[in-house]
């Protein structure tokens, strides 16, 4: 439904310096599908979102929506962003404050292209209102709205013009952690039931998880990854992925042979011979960096029977509730783990860890 | 570090309103501020040409202006008068500043009086009523003095250098004070209070850090008010201008006002006058770019602790009380007594028979004072509406585009700020003289003057309150379909509300008080209300001017009263 292909984009920055922000990027979004960009701070991903809005010119590229470009460096074709017709959410919401809450959600219909009646407008702004459950605010002061609501709002007036497209810049970023927590229900809701294509912006990771169909990790303006919530965070393809996405630890090792079963190689390592997951073939001596997430580390007061089992020590434990956080020990190296908070061992005693093969992820050094 | 936006001229892109709206206000800013002062550098080449015979160039224009003794005397005069205004203005509201931010001193309320003052009190007026104050022979103080001590000794003569930079300096403190109450304030007070720790008093404080630390802004400071008065021209023309002591800017008003009038000359020196001042606002903007290397300017809004003075503070209260007598007090009673009289004299039981109203009679029923007064508001209405206007499409330009070329017309929309009031009205005057497209003579010539003249403030008010406004609200009207001209009318011009509100208030309130372009370029039927004033005093009419005087400076009172409270609530310092 939307494509985008090689698309570069450039800044000047302070200096007047020209910095290349986004770096031949291309994706497809798949009608009805959310379609996360997700990286740290400088990636490019708000780059990208604009210069899909339109906000942005790009340098060279093309972006098409149900096989009509709206930019297309080719065709030297550039729709400005008030004739594309996408609904935008801003990290700021944007609510205008010098107008009541109909008027912010009335505003698209009001200057559209498309004129529409008094009740026609009455109607629509009445629907996505009670979509977004503000209906009982319509004639409240836009600058009297909590930030929650002020979020809704800037949400149904997006969805008001009735977008090809839903486009949504960091929109939780700004609101505390409970109410950040509600909201990215209602939204994954909401797209799923109106089934609106969605192109969502965040560098925070967790709601990227939560809402996406699929994700693209970016770093200095590249993709370095793309796939469902499930492959980035069990199969990263990269220390960066790996990195940004969830916790995990690092283990150094060379590949000594190929394991009995499909894709798992033997390895040493820093703490020992493990046997590790590869997409990739490996080859015998190769330096690989194995990726392995705290919660996949399993700890026990008793010796574990199996392959990955090793010895270690207690160094450091923090309870947090619903878990608790082991540093451990083995040798010199320490690795965090996570375990039920029903474990207590105490600091100083040996314990025994165990990892699944299939989850200590081999990424090519 | 802010990214390439869409606003790119393209033509795939078709056409757009907004040009439409955008080239002609560029084009109008660059007229306004370029073509009177190339004309006025090409006039200082000319010889004086009539409207018959055109001149030809020469340099005998700067000769006869720069190679005289004369010149030198008038060099010297400009500089001392200049030099001397703003040490005493700079002192006198430096102090204030410092007793206000960092003193115990009771009564604080108001001091804040003196931010409006030079706004409500115009020029003319302050120096007409200190001449009835201290003109040798009818000024007050000396009447009243000689009547005590029964002598003819002339106490004190505001007909002199010293008086001018008596006058001219008392009315330009409260700038001096506004400008360094906004430097002590962003300064760090942990850095005194280590000194307080040390042992240090409270008046090695106020030398050895205090001050030092402020050194960039008491730079700055001492500069725009050197600027000011070298640019101003009521006190010398009212002041020198009787006993023969010329500066720039009455040296230019007399070029003008003599017959034949000398264009080529007033040019000349204009032209001295235009590189003095513009060098002065060069070095002030590249002080304030390095005072930013001093670390005391943090951004923290903390109120910091005043020093206690002790008993000496009811000394620091007295001095304040006593500045406030002579700037606002003692002034304004002065044209106030002077409205009540039939015929000028000085307060005494006698005078107090001769009370009446006739003076407001004559003015209310002063044929030229309807039109004026009907000039003046109209004029300033419209002023104020164009530049606003006019100066909101140019900082969005500024602001919101990457358009090449846009910090060049940021410094022509805010050029006019280095021109000298009767620097642009020459210039003005020497442009439409030579193409008589019939505004010459007419009222438009005026506004055409102070849209010019008042175009950076219209910059400064929507600049602050542009850079307020995120840029995301017109992004998600973009986004929502509307054209930018829609954009612009219905989202921005409406948030920008109250910063163009404050700054169209600020705009009328100076347009209604400006005279030292009008002075130049005003004809009969066409005059406002300052020069109605100036008109009036060249007539000898004391009683009547100061009935005006009283009414003028009532309206200007009210008006920046409404202007304070809007700039207030909605965050806007003026400087």
């Amino acid at each position: 439904m939307l494509k985008v292909k090689n698309l570069f984009a450039e800044y000047v920055d302070s200096a007047g310096r020209s910095v290349k922000a986004v770096n031949d990027v291309s994706f497809e979004v798949p009608e009805g599908r959310l379609f996360t960009l997700l990286g740290p701070s400088g990636c490019g991903k708000t780059t990208t979102m604009r210069s899909i809005a339109g906000l942005e010119r790009p340098v060279s590229g093309e972006v098409a929506v149900n096989g009509t470009p709206v930019y297309s460096s080719d065709h030297n074709l550039f729709v400005p962003p008030n004739r594309r017709n996408f609904g935008m959410v801003f990290q700021s919401y944007a609510i205008w404050p010098h107008m009541n809450v109909f008027d912010n959600a009335a505003f698209p219909l009001r200057v559209g292209k498309r004129k529409y009646s008094r009740k026609e407008i009455e109607e629509k702004v009445t629907r996505v209102l009670t979509v977004v459950g503000l209906e009982s605010f319509a004639s409240r002061d836009a600058t009297m709205l909590s930030g929650g609501q002020q979020q809704r709002l800037a949400l149904a007036r997006a969805l008001a013009m009735e977008p090809k497209l839903l486009l949504l810049d960091e929109p939780l970023s700004n609101l505390d952690a409970k109410l950040r927590e509600r909201m990215r229900f209602e939204i994954k809701r909401l797209q799923r039931e109106l089934g609106l294509t969605t192109v969502y912006v965040t560098h925070d990771q967790g709601e990227a998880l939560a809402l996406s169909h699929e994700i693209a990790v970016m770093s200095e303006g590249r993709i370095v990854q793309i796939g469902s919530p499930r492959v980035i965070y069990e199969r990263p393809c990269s220390q960066f992925v790996a990195d940004f996405v969830g916790l995990t630890n690092f283990i150094d090792g060379v590949v000594e042979q190929p394991d009995s079963s499909d894709g798992l190689y033997r390895v040493s390592s820093e703490i020992g011979p493990i046997s590790v997951f590869s997409d990739e073939p490996l080859g015998r001596g190769e330096k690989v960096l194995i990726s392995i997430r705290p919660e996949n580390i399993e700890l026990s007061e008793t010796p574990f029977a199996g392959p990955n089992a090793v010895q270690a020590k207690v160094d450091l434990r923090v309870f947090l509730g619903e878990y608790t956080d082991f540093q451990i020990k083995i040798g010199d190296r320490s690795l965090l783990a996570r375990a039920h908070p029903s474990l207590e061992i105490p600091l100083g005693q040996t314990l025994y860890m165990r990892m699944n093969p299939n989850k200590c992820i081999s990424i090519k050094a | 570090m802010s990214p390439v936006p869409a606003a790119r001229w393209s033509l795939t892109e078709g056409f757009s309103f907004k040009w439409v709206v955008m080239l002609p206000c560029v084009v109008v800013v660059a007229l306004l501020a370029l073509v009177p002062l190339v004309f006025l550098l090409w006039q200082s080449f000319l010889t004086s040409g009539s409207g018959l015979t055109a001149g030809t160039f020469t340099l005998e224009n700067y000769a006869s202006a720069y190679g005289g003794a004369e010149t030198i005397r008038l060099m010297v005069n400009s500089l001392v008068f200049a030099a001397g205004t703003s040490l005493l203005a700079f002192v006198v509201g430096g102090s204030l500043a410092w007793m206000n931010e960092r003193t115990n001193t009771p009564c604080k309320m108001l001091f804040f009086s003196l931010s409006i003052v030079p706004l409500v009190i115009p020029g003319i007026m302050f120096t007409i009523a200190w001449i009835l104050i201290g003109s040798p022979k009818i000024g007050i103080l000396n009447t009243l003095l000689q009547g005590l001590f029964s002598t003819d000794r002339v106490f004190f003569d505001v007909y002199s250098m010293y008086g001018m930079i008596w006058v001219d300096g008392l009315h330009y403190s409260p700038i001096a004070f506004l400008m360094m109450t906004a430097a002590f304030r962003s300064m760090d007070p942990s850095l005194e209070e280590s000194a307080l720790m040390s042992g240090a008093s409270v008046w090695r404080i106020a030398k050895d850090i205090t001050f030092k630390l402020t050194w960039p802004a008491v730079f700055a400071t001492l500069l725009i008010l050197f600027i000011r008065a070298i640019e101003s021209f009521e006190v010398p023309a009212l002041l020198g201008l009787p006993v023969g002591l010329h500066v720039f800017t009455s040296a230019i008003y007399q070029a003008i006002h003599q017959y034949p009038s000398k264009t080529g000359l007033a040019s000349a020196y204009a032209t001295v006058l235009l590189l003095i001042a513009a060098g002065g606002i060069y070095f002030q903007s590249r002080i304030s770019r390095n005072g930013k290397r001093y670390a005391t300017v943090t951004g923290k809004g903390f109120r910091p602790r005043t020093i206690d003075l002790g008993r000496w503070k009811y000394l620091t209260l007295a001095v304040f009380l006593c500045y406030f007598a002579l700037v606002v007090v003692l002034p304004f009673l002065v044209l106030l007594w002077s409205s009540f009289q039939s015929f000028y004299s000085a307060p005494s039981t006698e005078a107090l028979k001769n009370m009446s109203l006739d003076s407001y009679r004559f003015i209310l029923g002063y044929p030229n004072f309807s039109r004026a007064a009907w000039n003046s508001v109209m004029l300033a209405l419209a002023s104020a509406t164009i530049v606003m206007l006019l100066t909101s499409v140019i900082c969005w330009i500024v602001i919101r585009t990457r358009t090449p070329g846009r910090e060049v017309l940021d410094q022509l929309a805010s050029l006019p700020l280095v021109i000298p009031g009767i620097v642009l009205g020459l210039a003005l005057m020497i442009f439409f003289l030579n193409y008589g497209v019939g505004i010459y003579g007419t009222i438009w010539i005026l506004l055409i003057a102070y849209v010019a003249r008042f175009m950076p403030y219209g910059m400064r008010y929507n600049t602050t309150s542009m850079l307020q406004i995120h840029k995301e609200l017109e992004e998600s009207a973009e986004m929502t379909g509307s054209s930018w001209l829609r954009t612009f009318w219905h989202i921005l011009l409406p948030l920008l509300k109250p910063g163009l509100l404050a700054g169209w208030l600020f705009v009328v309130i100076v347009s209604m008080r400006e005279l030292s372009s009008s002075i130049l370029l005003y004809s009969p039927g066409n005059e406002v209300l300052s020069i109605v004033v100036w008109e009036l005093w060249e007539a000898g009419q004391f009683v009547e001017l100061s009935a005006l005087g009283v009414m003028f400076i009532g309206v200007l009172f009210v008006l920046t009263m409404v202007a304070q409270i809007l700039s207030k609530r909605f965050g806007i310092k003026e400087t």
